[in-house]
């Protein structure tokens, strides 16, 4: 009964996220997946239409492993699309269902348009060629090749001529911070230096969707951090369709646009990053989000308060200083205005100068600390 | 109790099938057995024309270039060491059989392997053809080698080439399928079609596991050399069997050694381990 009441419940908090999303995303998707299913087994196709009509992945766990359940989820032009899970959750075979690596077993996947199941093997190729580029967890560069062979490797797929490709590569390289590198081979380099030529391989290619498949996960965490933030700078000036797949929840948060987070197979809840910490779909979203480092992650729009809840000695602070933020910027970003200021700070729309609301250091601390959701409530009284 | 088991005659099945070959496929061994010949014939008419010392230079040099200098030493002492006992001649029609079937062994087994590490059936279906080739007393061969190709070098080449080429079958395909699959996945994520996968990325990282089949290849056809012998190749496998005919230990001697001087020089010049 209990878990009944908790998918309807989950089922309108996505139709709500969903709906919310839609005022950015107003082109077509690039990338369309309809309740796909990835089946391992002997007779996967038997095994999905069992799943299909109501069967779970334990009931069918001697037919074969059920690693992706019913995914259904648009990926729009120029939004990073964040798969999280942990290992086990099926995102890595979501991701190579993309591409068809490992092709979906029943349900739809489109890529521009086109249903990657009825292309032939040549259309396929081209077109994860031309619109489709992928960096991999364990970088997986071509050994006996130099670094500017690699990056150029995509370019090469694409039947560009050696001298543009080449060019091209070493303009990618450079960009990503590795001039001076080409000639050397990538046993050379460290490990953040060899995913560098991974997503210049990937960026060489220019296509319209680039998939990480844990891009970022094999790398210690310094240098982690600066290739998110790279990232997100390059997603800045080119504007790709990124479909990132991490098992961290605050790489999460910190590069997506829009979060799916995945378990056993099951997507459990679509959202924004402020969604998913403000509202998370279930118990076991509301774990993740418990560790989150929020100021990373909430931006000056998700804590301000309107002008007429501010008070009488608020104004009067703001009055001597009168400091703003951008709507869009991070906690991170806003705390150390906040302290310069010794007051309340304004807050202006992303684009223009409109003054859309307030911060004040209670509101700013209160955001810091997770609330206790009613989901988790409800879980605690169920237990 | 005794199970009576009949007395299954897969012996006159054998002379049968034979039998029919010949009939039938007579004019196509003939083709075969000429190349053969004529290959072999070449190949040593290029090492015996120059005087003895040219080639122990261009071999010894061969080893310089893709190994090293102690190498190139060891092959001029070695060489020497082979004229000092008289068996240049023969040493050298080793060489050209040797040559010759490691040649024709690899040319087939670098495809079938391929085949095995594509698919998981050829794999089945190869392993335990791989296996009887190769534990099969390879003395069997040489009797329906005699009956089709007639006495002379080219049925000791056949056995050989049967006997040696097994490991160069199974290291191809242990070193494709051992090629890192996400490097692989990579190259199809890229829109790489299979062929220029193979060329591009398997073969390549392959290369030092099919060199190591390679090399054993050669060494099995050298193990064969005196078995190829007793048909008539000649070179230092004749000879061994001359000896043994003739209790003549010191012929015996001087020729087994020659051997291992052939066995060595090859097997450095192809071995993964000494490259630096």
């Amino acid at each position: 009964m209990y878990k009944g009441r908790e998918e309807e419940l989950t089922r309108e908090l996505l139709a709500v996220g969903q709906s919310t999303m839609s005022e950015p995303n107003t082109g077509q998707p690039v990338v369309r997946v309809e309740n796909v299913y990835k089946i391992f087994g002997r007779r996967p196709k038997a095994v999905a239409e069992k799943m299909q009509a109501g069967a779970t992945r334990k009931d069918v766990e001697n037919q074969g492993t059920a690693a992706v359940i019913d995914a259904t989820f648009d990926v729009y032009p120029g939004e990073i699309f964040v798969v999280m899970g942990l290992s086990g959750s099926g995102k890595s075979t979501l991701i190579r269902t993309l591409n068809a690596l490992q092709p979906a077993t029943t349900g739809t996947v489109e890529v521009r348009g086109q249903d990657l199941a009825k292309l032939s093997p040549k259309e396929l190729r081209a077109l994860r060629s031309e619109h489709i580029s992928m960096v991999f967890q364990h970088f997986a560069l071509f050994p006996h090749w130099t670094n500017i062979e690699n990056a150029a490797y995509s370019l090469e797929t694409q039947g560009v001529a050696k001298q543009e490709r080449y060019e091209k590569a070493r303009e990618v390289l450079a960009a990503v911070g590795l001039k001076g590198w080409e000639d050397s081979y990538p046993s050379e380099l460290s490990g953040g230096m060899r995913q560098r030529v991974g997503l210049a391989r990937a960026l060489a290619a220019d296509t319209d969707v680039m998939l990480m498949d844990e891009a970022f996960s094999a790398l210690d965490p310094l240098i982690r951090r600066e290739m998110q933030e790279e990232l997100k700078q390059i997603q800045d000036r080119l504007g790709r369709t990124i479909i990132f797949i991490t098992h961290d929840l605050n790489e999460a948060m910190f590069l997506g646009d829009r979060i799916a987070v995945m378990k056993d197979g099951e997507i459990a809840q679509i959202g924004t990053p402020e969604q998913i910490l403000s509202e998370p779909a279930d118990d076991y979203v509301a774990s993740f989000t418990s560790d989150v480092d929020r100021a990373r992650v909430l931006t000056a729009e998700s804590v301000m308060v309107p002008e007429n809840e501010l008070t009488e000695e608020d104004r009067a602070s703001f009055a001597r200083k009168s400091l703003s933020v951008k709507s869009d910027a991070t906690i991170q970003q806003i705390v150390p205005v906040v302290l310069e200021a010794q007051g309340p700070v304004a807050v202006d729309s992303a684009t223009g100068s409109d003054r859309v609301g307030y911060i004040r250091l209670a509101t700013l601390l209160e955001a810091l600390t997770p609330q206790e959701s009613t989901v988790v409530d409800g879980a605690k009284a169920a237990n | 109790m005794e199970i009576p088991v009949p007395r299954i005659p897969l012996g006159d099945w054998i002379e049968v099938i034979l039998d029919w070959l010949l009939a039938t496929l007579g004019g196509f061994f003939t083709v075969i057995r000429n190349f053969l010949e004529d290959l072999y014939e070449l190949l040593l008419w290029v090492l015996m024309t120059p005087e003895w010392w040219i080639i122990t230079l261009v071999l010894a040099g061969l080893g310089w270039w893709l190994r090293s200098w102690q190498l190139a030493l060891g092959t001029v002492i070695g060489f020497i060491l082979i004229v000092g006992v008289n068996q240049w001649e023969n040493a050298m029609s080793t060489l050209s059989l040797v040559t010759i079937a490691t040649l024709i062994a690899v040319v087939i087994a670098i495809p079938l392997g391929i085949l095995g590490a594509k698919s998981y059936t050829a794999s089945k279906i190869l392993r335990p053809i791989m296996d009887f080739m190769q534990t099969m007393p390879p003395m069997v061969y040489l009797i329906p080698a005699l009956v089709i190709f007639r006495v002379g070098v080219v049925p000791g080449m056949v056995a050989t080439v049967i006997f040696a080429m097994a490991p160069g079958v199974r290291f191809t395909e242990l070193g494709i399928r051992g090629v890192d699959s996400e490097v692989v996945e990579a190259g199809k994520a890229f829109g790489s079609p299979p062929g220029k996968i193979l060329r591009q990325i398997q073969l390549p990282l392959a290369m030092p596991t099919i060199m190591a089949g390679v090399n054993q290849v050669i060494m099995l056809s050298l193990s064969m050399v005196v078995i190829a012998g007793m048909v008539g190749a000649g070179g230092l496998g004749g000879e061994v069997v001359a000896s043994l005919n003739r209790i003549n230990a010191g012929l015996g001697f001087e020729s087994g050694l020659a051997v291992v001087i052939l066995a060595m020089y090859l097997d450095r010049l192809t071995s993964i381990q000494a490259k630096t």
